[in-house]
């Protein structure tokens, strides 16, 4: 087993400091997932513990100058690593300035992710930061644990408003109630709406639009026909822990092109970020009353 | 804009209806005496007027005007309910309270007479917002029997100088003692606390001071605890009128001038600090 990877460029530093910072934010501990071809960030919380799901892809070429792993086997050619987001995150941030950042699978007394961070230095003699991350790693008759979630059978799919005005609302929501009621129909509409004993608050979101995906699940580009039929016009919902939602808003640092929310009705919510070659996936169960 | 696609008829069954094209000119006037969480309205054709008590001995007010809304309908005489101040201002924010200029939120106010709810439309940039708030009953608000005839001293001065030292009080006293004198030295402000006393004095013939009627001199404490949510008005506030009746009885009102121009008011009584073997006879 063994992995090496080195980021040299400082907008995919920081870009990588922006993927795990996100991550980090919405999870405590994680599991990182090395491949030959991409890098993924995978949670699954247990439904005691809330039941938040994340998995989030990511393609090395576009962030590692240098790419070296095998796995362990050639036929399993992957490693699985539980790491704590925080560490992580206190190696990646004396890498903010960093010249280079290598990123080492090595063996201590326990298996750690070495981050070798070169600093800019004045002098011939170079600078450099060494963090150990201990992680812990996956064996592999636990990998099954960690593969993607399937697509929801979701009955709405829907973009999502400006994230930032999302978050404005969901900020004032939080003070109200525990408690967000998220729903959509196939007219790109949204309502997010909290009800307590004192007060309930709707806010409409419309002239959204719905996105139309193939049988495959993928994405496809005509996005902007919005289907007349009556079904479309009505509305199907979910009940969510604004925390949790709040927290999925606050925290995301990158800057999604599309966010796309996929509703299962009274089942759970499905937000799908898409930056470029990135993706990230966030599941939220629904709360029922 | 989306508001007015509220049908017309529909705003028949409402007693009061208010329109305001910048939800932040009363977001604004409400924080200022967002001390508690419960708030008494109380409209008349002359606008609305909001007050919120503390320990009966405490009292402020907010005055949102007719003028300053767009559009102000009141079918009845008056209209009055208590009403979640923390709340409504909440739903006033809904859309964020940041002042990016050319985002304002457009409201639209109605309540449908004793027992209704107070229903608030906003809208910023194509997105309804729409609330539902329960009322209650309202309570009796205290009147502090505080007037202009009785009134011993009286200052107005620019809200600026005052700031400071307001919001350095040092907390660990019990109270705020105000002097007001015609001689030396005019106007005091002192406290005791933990690690010593502290005393500000300001001068009559300062640019600051606009208007100095002092008949006499008087000297008396306040409760530092109540006083302290007076400090949100006085921050947002140009000029302050502080003023003492015979009793020792503190008026403080707060001009405040919001986004758009107008002035509004708020102001605060507030019961002087009494030695516990007097007899509170008022």
């Amino acid at each position: 087993m063994r992995f090496r990877g080195r980021l040299v460029d400082v907008a995919c530093i920081q870009h990588f400091t922006r993927v795990v910072s996100t991550i980090s934010k919405l999870a405590k501990n994680y599991v990182l997932r090395i491949t030959p071809d991409k890098l993924y960030f995978i949670l699954n919380d247990s439904v005691t513990s809330g039941g938040i799901s994340i998995w989030c892809e990511m393609i090395q070429a576009n962030f590692f100058d240098e790419y070296n792993m095998d796995g362990v086997s050639a036929e399993f050619n992957e490693i699985y690593l539980d790491i704590i987001g925080e560490n992580i995150m206190r190696a990646l941030k004396s890498a903010q300035s960093a010249k280079s950042v290598k990123v080492k699978l090595t063996k201590k007394h326990t298996p750690c992710l070495t981050f070798d961070v070169q600093l800019p230095s004045l002098s011939v003699s170079s600078r450099n930061v060494v963090h150990d991350v201990p992680v812990n790693v996956i064996a592999r008759r636990l990998w099954e644990d960690y593969q993607e979630p399937p697509m929801p059978e979701f009955d709405i799919s829907i973009y999502m408003p400006p994230l930032r005005l999302l978050r404005n609302v969901i900020d004032r929501m939080k003070n109200l109630s525990s408690y967000v009621i998220l729903s959509g129909n196939g007219n790109g509409e949204m309502n997010l709406s909290v009800e307590t004993d004192m007060v309930s608050v709707t806010t409409h979101f419309r002239d959204l639009s719905n996105p139309t995906w193939n049988k495959d699940g993928e994405l496809e580009e005509s996005q902007y026909e919005i289907s007349q039929d009556g079904q479309s016009q009505n509305f199907v919902s979910a009940r969510i822990d604004i925390k949790k939602f709040s927290n999925f808003l606050i925290g995301q640092q990158m800057n999604p092109s599309k966010v796309i929310c996929n509703i299962v009705h009274n089942k759970v919510i499905h937000f799908f970020l898409i930056q470029d070659d990135l993706s990230l996936q966030y599941f939220i169960p629904v709360i029922s009353l | 804009m989306s508001l007015s696609t509220q049908q017309g008829d529909e705003d028949g069954q409402y007693v009061l209806i208010a329109k305001l094209d910048n939800a932040r000119n009363m977001s604004n006037i409400l924080k200022a005496i967002h001390f508690k969480e419960m708030a008494t309205v109380f409209a008349t054709a002359n606008g609305i007027k909001v007050t919120v008590e503390d320990s009966k001995c405490i009292q402020a007010n907010s005055f949102l005007q007719a003028g300053i809304f767009q559009e102000f309908i009141l079918r009845e005489e008056s209209a009055t309910f208590k009403i979640d101040i923390t709340v409504l201002l909440e739903c006033l924010n809904i859309f964020g309270s940041s002042t990016l200029p050319g985002a304002t939120t457009a409201l639209k106010m109605c309540y449908g007479g004793y027992g209704s709810p107070l229903i608030l439309w906003l809208e910023e940039g194509g997105v309804l917002t729409d609330c539902t708030i329960k009322t209650l009953e309202p309570d009796e608000v205290l009147d502090f029997n505080f007037s202009s005839t009785n009134v011993i001293n009286k200052i107005i001065m620019k809200s600026e100088c005052l700031k400071e030292a307001f919001s350095e009080l040092d907390m660990t006293s019990e109270v705020l003692e105000i002097l007001m004198s015609p001689d030396k030295p005019y106007l005091r402000l002192s406290t005791f606390g933990n690690a010593g006393s502290t005393h500000a004095d300001y001068p009559k013939d300062s640019d600051m001071v606009e208007s100095f009627q002092c008949t006499q001199t008087q000297t008396n404490r306040y409760k530092l605890s109540l006083l302290k949510p007076s400090v949100k008005a006085l921050t947002l506030s140009n000029k302050i009128s502080i003023r003492t009746d015979c009793r020792g009885f503190l008026s403080l009102q707060y001009m405040i001038r919001n986004d758009d121009g107008q002035i509004c008011f708020v102001e605060y009584y507030c019961s002087p600090d009494e030695e516990l073997d007097e007899n509170d006879d008022r």
